[in-house]
């Protein structure tokens, strides 16, 4: 096994890694905001690692550079795809669970327009 | 070749993913889950290498499709909130026997069919359709992507009714859902006043719009076509509008442009064929576009072919998400 396989192997696992552990997020957090934290996570960590260890894998060249890009697209669109959700849920009024108010969720506020940037 | 346990694995959670389909009592939740059946078979695609077909599903059945069945959940006001709606779904005694006995009759079917990949399979030896395909295709075209010949030249009569579909659809929706007003301005505080969002769509929908350009043009040589090109862009257009809001999508692009593309594109195909016909060939035979090279006349007639279907379904996919999202 040479030094490139052996790198790719460690990124894939590592990516692999943090996929599984923000899928077992999404399943064990308690609410909306805390289960799409371990998601993003996986959208921008996971991915990034998985892209590393195949740009790794690919060696320089064509296949790398496309990566590459992949890898930026991904990086803008998944994160503002979590913000854009979050934010819809907020205006929806659904508020962050904490361990104080284990009630219903709160009334739902003024259209908070720009609140949560 | 892929190992064929990747495939099974994934065969498998499409099977799961479609029985969530059906037991999903929420529709919002079913419309997510086909999503994620459309992307587990653009897998599977993948790594059996159909990689046109593959980018199709990604883009039709995992991209455009839910967005669009999404809006229709919210345009027609179905509950997608409510999970419990019904008890337990009562079961009719003589529909299950006719859904099982069919399923059976169709899993006994499979078992006369040929292996996957098999290459003596009757339909790879045929000697007038795959065997033509595989030997002629190059000799005839220069294109190095079979498919598209395929798609495009072979089997154009095929493909040209199949935009007719696509077009037939947009008119389908305009005529059920226009209304006459224009869409509303956003409320102030939306998603285009927000940095993030318009970063994004600043930086990601030109690339987006080219990416779509590509693949309709360069079906010849790589996967793609019009089709998942038209697609791809109609994805841009979404994201502007998603960000900015409906009116001033419809201001940078107006219904009035789209309406006339989503006709245009099916013209050019049909109008290729007949311009065949008057230079003394068969209908969508390109040959007869250029008489001293057939192969060129063969690139030629497909690339504006390509160029008419991906205009047809971009402008189509514009018209339907425009008619749903309007409110």
């Amino acid at each position: 096994m040479t030094g490139a396989e052996l790198l790719t192997a460690v990124l894939l696992g590592a990516g692999a890694f943090v996929a599984l552990t923000s899928a077992l997020g999404v399943l064990r957090m308690p609410d909306f905001f805390s289960r799409i934290h371990p998601a993003g996570e996986n959208e921008s960590l996971g991915q990034t690692l998985i892209i590393a260890g195949l740009i790794v894998a690919a060696g320089p060249g064509g296949t790398a550079l496309k990566l590459l890009l992949v890898w930026g697209f991904l990086m803008m669109t998944a994160p503002a795809a979590t913000h854009a959700l979050t934010r819809a849920a907020w205006q929806d009024g659904r508020r962050p669970w904490s361990r104080d108010d284990d009630g219903p969720a709160p009334p739902t506020p003024p259209r908070a327009g720009g609140a949560s940037t | 070749m892929t190992d064929r346990w990747i495939v099974e694995l994934l065969l498998a959670v499409v099977v799961v993913t479609a029985v969530g389909v059906v037991r999903a009592r929420n529709l919002l939740v079913a419309s997510v889950l086909l999503g994620i059946y459309s992307l587990v078979m653009a897998l599977i695609w993948t790594a059996m290498e159909a990689y046109d077909v593959a980018l199709t599903e990604a883009a039709v059945g995992a991209g455009i499709s839910t967005l669009l069945l999404i809006g229709a959940l919210i345009r027609t006001g179905s509950r997608i909130g409510g999970s419990k709606e019904r008890d337990a779904p009562r079961i009719d005694k003589v529909a299950l026997a006719v859904a099982v006995l069919t399923g059976a009759a169709l899993a006994y079917g499979t078992l006369d069919m040929p292996a996957i990949g098999d290459p003596t399979a009757p339909v790879h030896v045929h000697p007038k359709v795959a065997r033509h395909y595989i030997d002629r295709s190059m000799e005839e075209t220069h294109v190095p992507n079979m498919v598209t010949v395929v798609l495009a030249s072979y089997r154009g009569y095929d493909t040209m009714f199949e935009t007719c579909v696509v077009f037939t659809a947009a008119l389908g929706v305009m005529v059920l859902l226009r209304r006459r007003r224009p869409p509303a301005e956003p409320a102030p505080g939306e998603m285009r006043e927000q940095a993030i969002f318009v970063v994004m769509t600043r930086m990601t929908v030109p690339f987006v719009l080219a990416y779509g350009s590509y693949v309709i043009t360069h079906g010849e040589l790589g996967p793609g076509g019009g089709f998942q090109g038209g697609v791809i862009l109609a994805a841009g257009y979404l994201i502007y509008a998603l960000v900015y809001g409906l009116a001033a999508a419809q201001r940078a692009l107006p219904p009035r442009l789209t309406d006339v593309g989503a006709g245009l594109g099916v013209l050019i195909y049909a109008g290729v064929g007949v311009a065949c016909l008057l230079l003394g060939g068969d209908f969508l035979a390109y040959d007869a576009l250029n008489q001293a090279d057939p192969a060129k006349g063969q690139q030629l007639g497909m690339t504006l072919v390509e160029l008419g279907v991906g205009l047809t379904v971009a402008c189509v996919m514009v018209t339907i998400f425009n008619e749903v999202a309007q409110p």
